[in-house]
């Protein structure tokens, strides 16, 4: 049975359909990346999916278990959220934000057992030395991290992330992407994460969901996905896709450019 | 595994530090209470003060020297406790909003509940209407219309979809608003009208009485541990909606009960002080400054800074052109400003 999955859903804003019968499933372990042009609905897929935005139709098991039939707080324990980055401000030191992903289990005080799990996750992810550090003071790759340490702590089997890697420089992007595939691969987690970066998406997630108007114009690996094909019809862009490097690769050419070329 | 120790005693060494504050900021309201109390044409000494106070409390125990009781408990403790509470409850709020609204420019006052308060006053001082009859016209309409803003913001927050934008260009709106109102008024009145509006707005903690600060406890009574209790809601809600709601936050909900709860704290004080507008807005700087933002130490910290910064404002009001009173929401501005500025300026250097 999948960790995750979704059926059938719709959401509309107003009279304004946003999305329309999304289905898919999402494994134990798998990276699934969404893919689509801005305004094609992956923010609010991922917002559906967490509950935050309630669908037209449709629905979202957790486990096999409908979303709707759950309290918010054992949603919590089994699905962390980090959205698209907004330049934090608070004052909280990244201790204390990554403990904050506690907060579906804790009652007031904080255990030894939940600073134990905090301090894993600021060693899994490099961040030992910023710990009493602000998060306001922080580099944007540096504060990414942080938000995936706090829906580390959280111990969920799904992971969702709205563009974790924007604002990053490829070092970091690859950074974030490495450490999100290897947990997904050793906990056995399902991670969703919503990317602009095809190749990027290419390199490391198992499968592709490309989302177009709101609905799904393609769902495979990387390799059925990515053709020139879907990046005109999708994108509206022409493309060169290698496929002599470990993942495919996209090339964008300038309108025109590749008939002369050929 | 170093590493780890380290930084299970970084945590740990944060913790002391706000007990410590914590610590020193009572011991500090409790000094400056004997201190108060001892501001006035009677005289007496710091000492005599706290021996009239006890006597109050342990009668067959303790014993004041003579008039020092009548003096304390019936004329000063009550206006000095008065400041204490008021402090508290409107530090607390200002904390509460800031938190929620994600703003560090949100408090009571600039969210319009003040001046909402302002024109409940005026429309009581100017037309002599009111929803209560009698000495308690001026209170309750300052009261009922600080808790109209309140509900107005949450219709209009309602309607438009609960966010912090929308809460504080709706506060921001009514602010203006009010304003308007109270000045139409201003201008109306006569000018004895005129004056005890204006009066009225400067903000004082002179008209307290044992029976108004028993009012002003009971609701600071409700309210606190509520908020403390449910410091982790507004941990997450200080991160941002979408954090709180994948922590499993109700954040809708919250944010109304959060909002709902700060503007009655605020109203309760307000209608009876007038317009008091820095302590709410400063003292939870103050406090994050010192100790971080965790809203389990930040609400009770925030809480006694207010109180000790409005008590000290009162206290140089009483004495600095004795025996002139100069309202405190004045000496709060003169005061804290500066302070307030210098902390900031010389934080952002550091």
């Amino acid at each position: 049975m999948a960790l995750l999955s979704v059926e059938d859903l719709s959401f509309a804003y107003r009279d304004r359909e946003i999305l329309s019968r999304i289905s898919f499933p999402v494994d134990a372990g798998e990276v699934l990346g969404l893919v689509g042009p801005n305004g094609c609905g992956k923010t609010t897929l991922i917002r559906c999916v967490d509950g935050m935005l309630a669908p037209k139709c449709g629905r979202v098991l957790l486990h096999g278990q409908d979303l709707r039939g759950m309290h918010r707080r054992e949603v919590a324990r089994a699905m962390a959220y980090v959205p698209q980055s907004t330049g934090n401000r608070t004052a909280s030191t990244v201790f204390e934000t990554v403990l904050m992903g506690r907060r579906p289990y804790l009652n007031w005080t904080v255990s030894p057992a939940d600073e134990e799990k905090v301090v894993e996750a600021l060693d899994l992810l490099d961040l030992g030395g910023l710990a009493f550090r602000k998060v306001g003071e922080l580099s944007g790759g540096e504060r990414q991290r942080v938000m995936i340490a706090r829906a580390l702590v959280q111990e969920t089997g799904v992971v969702l992330l709205d563009e974790p890697t924007s604002n990053l420089d490829v070092r970091h992007q690859m950074a974030v992407m490495e450490v999100l595939s290897g947990l997904a691969e050793e906990r056995g987690l399902a991670v969703v994460i919503a990317l602009h970066d095809l190749n990027l998406a290419a390199t490391y997630c198992r499968r592709l969901l490309v989302l177009a108007k709101g609905s799904i114009y393609g769902h495979g690996t990387p390799e059925e996905v990515l053709t020139p094909e879907m990046l005109g019809s999708v994108y509206g862009i022409e493309a060169v896709v290698k496929r002599d490097l470990p993942a495919p690769y996209v090339v964008p050419v300038r309108p025109g450019q590749l008939q002369e070329g050929v | 595994m170093e590493e780890i120790v380290a930084l299970r005693e970084g945590y740990s060494r944060i913790r002391k530090t706000r007990a410590a504050f914590i610590g020193g900021l009572l011991v500090l309201l409790v000094i400056l209470i004997g201190v108060a109390v001892t501001l006035g044409s009677a005289g007496f000494t710091v000492g005599e003060s706290y021996l009239a106070i006890l006597a109050g409390l342990f009668p067959g125990t303790f014993t004041a020297p003579e008039m020092a009781d009548v003096i304390v408990w019936d004329y000063r403790l009550h206006r000095v406790l008065f400041a204490v509470a008021a402090g508290f409850g409107l530090a607390v709020a200002g904390a509460v909003m800031q938190g929620i609204l994600r703003n560090p420019l949100a408090s009571p006052f600039t969210l319009g509940i003040s001046s909402a308060a302002a024109t409940g006053a005026s429309v009581a001082i100017v037309l002599g209407a009111g929803f209560v009859g009698g000495e308690y016209l001026i209170i309750a309409n300052a009261f009922l219309f600080a808790l109209l803003a309140s509900v107005a913001i949450y219709g209009m927050a309602r309607y438009r979809g609960v966010s912090s934008e929308t809460m504080i260009l709706a506060g921001i709106a009514l602010m203006y608003l009010f304003s308007a109102v109270t000045s139409l008024l201003q201008y109306v009145g006569t000018a004895e009208e005129l004056q005890a509006v204006v009066f009225w707005m400067f903000g004082s903690v002179g008209k307290s009485t044992w029976p108004k600060l028993g009012i002003v406890t009971l609701v600071l009574a409700c309210t606190i541990p509520y908020l403390v209790y449910r410091a982790w809601d507004l941990n997450a809600l200080a991160e941002g909606d979408e954090v709180a709601a994948g922590l499993g936050v109700p954040v809708e909900r919250s944010m109304m009960v959060f909002m709902m709860v700060a503007s009655l704290l605020t109203a309760v004080i307000i209608c009876f002080t007038g317009t008091i507008g820095f302590v709410g807005l400063v003292a939870p700087h103050i406090t994050r400054m010192a100790i971080g933002s965790d809203y389990r130490t930040l609400i009770p910290a925030s809480g006694l800074v207010g109180a000790v910064l409005l008590l000290a404002a009162d206290s140089v009001g009483r004495s600095i052109l004795a025996p002139q009173v100069l309202p405190v929401g004045i000496v709060t501005a003169f005061l804290g400003v500066p302070f307030f500025i210098y902390l900031f300026m010389h934080r952002r250097n550091a």
